[in-house]
């Protein structure tokens, strides 16, 4: 980065929508599947075929406006958006061009703890295209029709973006987004969310520069490498005395470099007008409300409460929030006011992702209930049982979906805190261990942690390790 | 007089009575095509062998008592942009040339469930775009009342097709006066029903927010017949209004007493022949004079609807007839150098001039810079040409107008002069810009060609409509029925 020039990058995603069906056919919305035979004359643009709307998408696009506090436009209308491509049947997509379902919204993303803001100019419903395919077989391109009429969201950012690292962030928080309100897939190899960039560079306390867009960026790291790039090309340019000029370029991913599609002159006018085969659409202020109060807290909001209420790290905190079962395990057990919230993050994320992960269970119907994990938590966090007997704990309840109460009661798990009965065993343990007193004195301090050990092997584990030390410690002071 | 001249109505009497069977209806029919079809030149796809096995299916039908649709076994011309499963539909153009759509429009679907008998498909101006039939690529159909003179279009097939006793009754569509004008030219009546009234699935699209499909007939209970029939709610088209339809032949009244008849001025003004003026005024003469009452109205946008109609419609078109692009279906250029002189060859050669024309008007209007400027003021006009309709129907019951401004002229007399075409659509364009239902009814002949009177009322309002126009026939004794060809 070169210091005297900031950075301003805007973003378009293209999320598929995971409904059952299209959004203007009642064909199957599936990927993978036998090329065109997901396919009806509606989405294969027959002559004389009409669209009529698949409602659920309006629904879902809703949902994804309350999560990017958007003011939801109840009356809107759907436009053509004329062009020709061979992936494209009717030659043009059905999309939203003045009036968007979603609009005026905001997104806070978390950078290095710190939350920023950005702007969120509109979500519009669209339409997808077709795919074409080259083979080697065959002279010409071959084109497969499954992908048309698949339902997709456009969410347009504010030009608010400083960093590639905030590009990245303001992405994975999108996903994160969309996969916790559970309208996409998310599934980037199979291009289910797709991203356009917008850059330009300008030096600080000057106005914006002329911004070049960037299509083909199919994955989240792409992006961050062409904005990377994009950054650097114009810095240079205006260094060497050039100026940037508005156009389309197309990003490399595998040569890591951007080359120009078309110009500003070349521009496509793509003659928007009100899509006539389909009724302005309607949604009722119940239902816009209905659908607000129906969203989950979210990923991005969860985070932030972590860091900033819990004291959580970011890492840790994004680590929860990324599974719904984790966070909501996690909220359960908060909520009782058993445990700190660390202790019980710190027992999510390790033996429980553990037990999870190897056996594929469902977090929330394992013996281990909120109730439980609190109780666990807070009787080592008191010491009255030490860190190993807690995995005893934690496994027997998970093998006997016991009480943690009841186990440590069956099992003697409770460590002996008493003064005498640690001083005894600390005099009887150095006095049987003068060479590693002598040692301790002469500066070498890991001979502590050598008696102390002794001292715990003595009580046969029992001992408070924390009291047995300081007892310790105590004794050889003298 | 043989089968073919009877009305539909009389004819299902007959066949309900056994007076007669579908198969010798048909048969008579298709005597009677076979007979004129090289002089008339309406059809441009012949379904005998399978019109026939549809007729001996309804006579089984009818056979072992079962009750059958009041129109099963009436023999239907449709025009040749609805689609028709297995049946050439090629808008008469050489772009769909060759296309069988592999389904069929949902008023082909109501059809068949009706059993009425299938004729063939019906010749027309290019993607309808035209007044005369002149625009088809394969041919054009001649007036059945003087071959020398054009049918009118574009929908020329389907009026002269009924007119010739070549059908019974047909299906047309309408976007600007599509149906209304050639039944005026050819002596029929034509109804172009309320936009949404009609399902559009099927039908291929000119502009979308203007066509609609509508009866032809040589009488106003035919008509209101195959309209019962064809209208109703589509979940396939969002544009096609969900209330309940009345059937319009059982509540067809003859009686006008009473019924308030709005004449706007402006309909009568310079460039309507004076003989189509008091051929018109006669007619509402004759309904005052049964006891409908007569009164002037205004609807002063009228002069710039044509403008805003070949706006809005030729907007809609250049993105309907985008699809025309050589890829999926239809012609497809035969040399060619890469993907955009594909696309550029195969339109070049695959559409004809007036197509193109209309292309390039509504891709213009459309274009960044232009769009507020043509597309939106259009549409301004729209709502007010809408708004002085629905002022008017709140003192009239029906507005009459002439359907045309002239009789049928000569085949090739303006075929190099599109504004002198598009002028003979002044009287109907209005209509569909306001989205209501018109019918054109016969009203007396100019030098023994037919001249069409249009009677317009409020949306969803047919029933009002077909109650006059069958008044105004049962007053003049009947319509003619089928015309000589000479």
């Amino acid at each position: 980065m070169n210091k005297d020039y900031e950075m301003v990058v805007g973003l378009e995603v293209h999320a598929e929508l995971n409904t059952e069906s299209k959004i203007y056919c009642s064909c199957k919305n599936a990927f993978g599947l036998e090329v065109n035979t997901q396919v009806c004359p509606i989405c294969m643009g027959m002559p004389g075929t009409l669209p009529t709307l698949n409602e659920k998408v309006v629904d879902y696009a809703i949902k994804m406006g309350h999560a990017l506090n958007c003011t939801i436009n109840s009356v809107c209308k759907q436009d053509r958006k004329n062009y020709f491509y061979p992936d494209l049947p009717k030659a043009y997509q059905i999309s939203q061009a003045e009036v968007p379902l979603c609009q005026n919204g905001h997104l806070d993303i978390m950078i290095d703890g710190e939350i920023r803001t950005i702007g969120v100019t509109r979500i519009h419903i669209e339409e997808d295209a077709g795919k074409l395919l080259h083979d080697e077989a065959f002279a010409g391109s071959l084109v497969d029709l499954n992908r048309c009429g698949v339902p997709l969201i456009e969410i347009v950012s504010e030009p608010d973006i400083r960093s590639s690292a905030e590009a990245k962030a303001y992405l994975d928080t999108i996903k994160s987004i969309l996969q916790y309100i559970d309208i996409s897939d998310c599934k980037m190899q199979e291009g289910s969310i797709r991203c356009d960039v917008n850059v330009s560079v300008h030096k600080k306390d000057e106005p914006f520069g002329t911004r070049c867009e960037m299509k083909n960026v199919n994955s989240f790291s792409a992006a961050v490498r062409g904005i990377e790039y994009e950054y650097s090309r114009q810095v240079a340019l205006i260094e060497a005395g050039g100026t940037v000029v508005q156009e389309t370029r197309r990003w490399d991913d595998v040569k890591g470099e951007s080359i120009t599609m078309r110009s500003k002159e070349d521009a496509q006018d793509y003659r928007y007008f009100p899509e006539p085969d389909l009724l302005t659409i309607v949604v009722d202020e119940e239902k816009i409300k209905a659908i607000k109060e129906s969203l989950p807290e979210l990923p991005n909001i969860k985070v932030m409460r972590y860091v900033k209420e819990l004291g959580l790290t970011q890492i840790d905190a994004t680590l929860i929030t990324e599974a719904l079962d984790k966070s909501k395990l996690f909220d359960d057990t908060v909520k009782l006011g058993k445990g700190s919230p660390k202790g019980i993050a710190k027992w999510i994320l390790s033996d429980i992702s553990k037990y999870i992960n190897e056996t594929g269970k469902d977090i929330n119907s394992t013996p281990l209930t909120a109730k439980r994990l609190g109780e666990m938590v807070e009787i080592i966090e008191k010491g009255t049982i030490s860190n190993a007997a807690g995995k005893t704990v934690f496994e027997t309840i998970l093998s006997d979906d016991k009480d943690p109460s009841v186990i440590i009661e069956e099992k003697s798990l409770a460590q002996n805190s008493d003064n005498d009965f640690l001083e005894n065993i600390a005099k009887e343990v150095i006095s049987n261990n003068e060479k590693s007193v002598t040692d301790y004195k002469n500066g070498k301090t890991n001979a502590l942690g050598f008696l102390v050990g002794q001292c715990m092997k003595a009580s046969k584990g029992k001992a408070n390790p924390g009291m047995m030390k300081e007892i310790v410690e105590k004794y050889l002071a003298e | 007089m043989e089968l073919y001249e009877k009305s539909a109505h009389e004819l299902s009497e007959m066949l309900k009575n056994k007076k007669c069977s579908a198969v010798e209806l048909t048969e008579s029919v298709f005597k009677r095509i076979s007979d004129v079809e090289e002089k008339v030149d309406a059809y441009l796809t012949i379904c005998k062998d399978t019109a026939l096995e549809e007729a001996k299916k309804v006579d089984e039908k009818l056979s072992i008592g079962e009750k059958l649709h009041p129109l099963a076994g009436i023999p239907i011309g449709i025009k040749d942009n609805i689609s028709t499963k297995g049946i050439k539909t090629t808008c008469a153009s050489k772009m769909l040339g060759e296309y069988v759509p592999p389904f069929d429009a949902s008023v082909m679907n109501k059809i068949k469930s009706a059993d009425m008998v299938i004729t063939g498909k019906l010749n027309m101006d290019e993607f309808a775009m035209g007044s005369s039939t002149e625009n088809s690529y394969f041919k054009t159909t001649k007036n059945p009342y003087d071959l020398s003179r054009i049918p009118g279009g574009s929908s020329g097939g389907s009026a002269a097709a009924v007119a010739a006793g070549e059908a019974v009754v047909s299906l047309g569509s309408d976007t600007g006066g599509s149906i209304r004008q050639p039944a005026a030219y050819c002596g029929v009546v034509g109804l172009k029903p309320t936009y949404g009234s009609v399902s559009r699935y099927g039908l291929v699209a000119f502009a979308s927010s203007l066509d609609q499909i509508g009866p032809i007939g040589r009488n106003v209970t035919d008509v209101a017949m195959l309209q019962s029939v064809i209208c109703g709610h589509d979940k396939m088209d969002a544009t096609s209004k969900n209330i309940e339809y009345p059937d319009f032949t059982k509540s067809l009244s003859s009686n006008v007493k009473g019924l308030k008849i709005g004449i706007p001025k402006e309909y009568f003004g310079k460039g309507i022949d004076s003989s189509v003026k008091t051929s018109v005024m006669n007619a509402v003469k004759e309904l005052e004079n049964n006891g409908a009452v007569v009164k002037e109205i205004s609807l002063p946008s009228t002069d710039y609807a044509i403008n805003a109609y070949y706006i809005l419609s030729s907007a809609e078109a250049s993105s309907n007839l985008a699809r025309f692009d050589g890829v999926k279906y239809g012609y497809r250029t035969e040399n060619y150098n890469g993907l955009v002189d594909m696309y550029e060859k195969t339109r070049s050669e695959g559409f004809g001039d007036e197509v193109k024309r209309r292309i390039m008007l509504g891709t213009f209007v459309l274009s960044s810079g232009y769009y507020d400027a043509y597309y939106k003021k259009a549409k301004l006009l729209q709502k007010k040409i809408s708004d002085e309709f629905n002022g008017a129907f709140s003192d009239v019951d029906i507005i009459a107008t002439p359907t045309t401004p002239s009789a049928a002229f000569k085949i090739g007399e303006n075929i190099g002069d599109p504004l002198k075409m598009y002028a003979t659509d002044i009287c109907t364009v209005t209509i569909n810009i306001a989205g209501l239902p018109a019918v054109s009814l016969p009203c007396g002949k100019d030098n023994g060609m037919p001249v069409g009177m249009q009677f317009i009322a409020n949306k969803f309002n047919e029933q009002t409509l077909l109650n006059a126009a069958f008044g105004y026939e049962q007053i003049v004794g009947g319509f003619n029925s089928v015309a000589a060809i000479k």
